[in-house]
């Protein structure tokens, strides 16, 4: 999907400010949000790629104003209230009864898990399908748009590079954040020059991007 | 659907932690303690340490440093690191005539078991929007000046592949111990942000 989180060459951020002594967890809740984010996908019979949609799907303002674990936090009650395993507002009464407000908690609702195969533990797959591209071959990233879950950023779309190497062959995200199978595939480091992204004008480099075999055509 | 961005009926962050923790606790589905000890691995025995002792191993040891070239993850398990975010550990080596530098444009995607959690910066909008289309410029304002001539890859870990730089070893640490050598090596170096200097 084109949201918030597909966010290669946007304009208008600033800069970036490094804190040398920045701690692993500023916050006490951070570390918790963490904890609880990791923990949310098994909770809630889901798994990374759907955890990574549950960002895509907060809304751009939820997806932002609390930083990265304010992210994971918001992610992890969408995939459990998703999977039943939370009644939806139940986050929100709690927390306002933990404030000292009078609140009614909602009753807990039916458990509604994703059922789905699981080809085994991590995202690594064999197949026996031959690749469909060797490093050197000139592919582009085909330009489809999604309402669901994908890995190519908008700003390959449609771009022309150069396979650079063939990685392992893993589940596609594209399905699996979906429940709708893990159709393992090929997947290429694709390289692409800058100008061939930003035009004649941008600044001499090379972009090497992580591509499923489904995501490219040959030209 | 409320309007997310008004920010009067908005709940503090931390809260809504507790709320859940409380609300999972409750229902015995998470305990206290396993999110304690989650979090402790992660402050302090996941983190850039880890990537630092593999990097001075391969200045030091030139088989080492071809097997962590050709076989990221396993030169790495080597070592004793693995887990979650480290499934296929690609290593990139810079030189004088080219300088490398990882970005996940998309989420924040790290190699946890060599670099522990990604810092504020690199979950920074400007630094997920700007490095894979201005890298020189970013680079220089985070310190890093390149010369026009060193060719400059960027990294956009898009898959499972995770990605981490094996920087120069500087000039001046000849005499320097593999473990001396290791408390050199930076985070910052081994996203390819900075250099590593001799201190």
């Amino acid at each position: 999907m084109d949201g918030i989180h597909d966010m290669g060459g946007m304009q208008g951020w600033g800069t970036v400010a490094i804190d040398p002594d920045e701690p692993v967890f500023r916050e006490p809740w951070h570390g918790r949000a963490f904890a609880m984010g990791a923990m949310s996908m098994g909770l809630s019979g889901t798994n990374l790629d759907a955890f990574r949609h549950g960002l895509e799907r907060l809304h751009p303002y939820d997806y932002l104003a609390d930083g990265y674990y304010g992210r994971w936090l918001a992610c992890a009650e969408t995939l459990l209230v998703d999977s039943g395993v939370l009644a939806p507002g139940a986050v929100e009464a709690r927390a306002r009864s933990l404030m000292g407000e009078t609140v009614d908690e909602p009753a807990d609702v039916e458990e509604n898990k994703p059922t789905y195969e699981r080809g085994g533990p991590g995202s690594l797959r064999e197949i026996d399908d031959e690749p469909a591209f060797s490093p050197g071959d000139r592919v582009r990233a085909r330009d489809v748009r999604t309402e669901g879950h994908t890995r190519m950023p908008g700003y390959i779309r449609g771009r022309a590079g150069t396979v650079h190497a063939l990685r392992p062959t893993a589940l596609l995200p594209d399905t699996n954040a979906h429940f709708r199978g893990e159709n393992p595939q090929h997947v290429y480091t694709v390289e692409f020059e800058s100008a061939e992204l930003w035009g004649p004008d941008a600044e001499a480099a090379k972009l090497r991007i992580d591509l499923f075999e489904s995501y490219l055509e040959a030209i | 659907m409320a309007d997310p961005t008004n920010t009067k009926d908005r709940l503090a962050p931390a809260v809504r932690a507790e709320a859940l923790e409380s609300l999972l606790a409750e229902r015995g589905l998470i305990k206290s303690e396993v999110l304690d000890g989650f979090i402790n691995r992660f402050v302090n025995d996941v983190g850039p340490m880890n990537g630092a002792k593999a990097v001075a191993k391969a200045w030091t040891d030139s088989d080492y440093r071809e097997h962590l070239l050709a076989d990221g993850t396993g030169a790495i398990k080597e070592l004793g690191f693995a887990g979650p975010q480290g499934e296929h550990i690609v290593v990139v080596e810079n030189s004088d005539d080219v300088h490398n530098v990882v970005v996940c444009t998309l989420c924040s995607c790290y190699p946890w078991p060599v670099l522990g959690l990604p810092p504020e910066w690199y979950k920074d909008p400007a630094y997920r929007s700007r490095m894979v289309r201005e890298p020189r410029t970013l680079l220089s304002e985070m310190g890093l000046d390149l010369d026009d001539s060193v060719d400059v890859r960027v990294w956009d870990s898009s898959a499972e592949n995770r990605y981490l730089v094996l920087p120069q070893r500087p000039d001046g640490t000849d005499d320097l111990s593999e473990e001396e050598l290791a408390a050199l090596v930076t985070r910052d170096a081994m996203v390819g942000v900075a250099k590593v200097s001799a201190g």
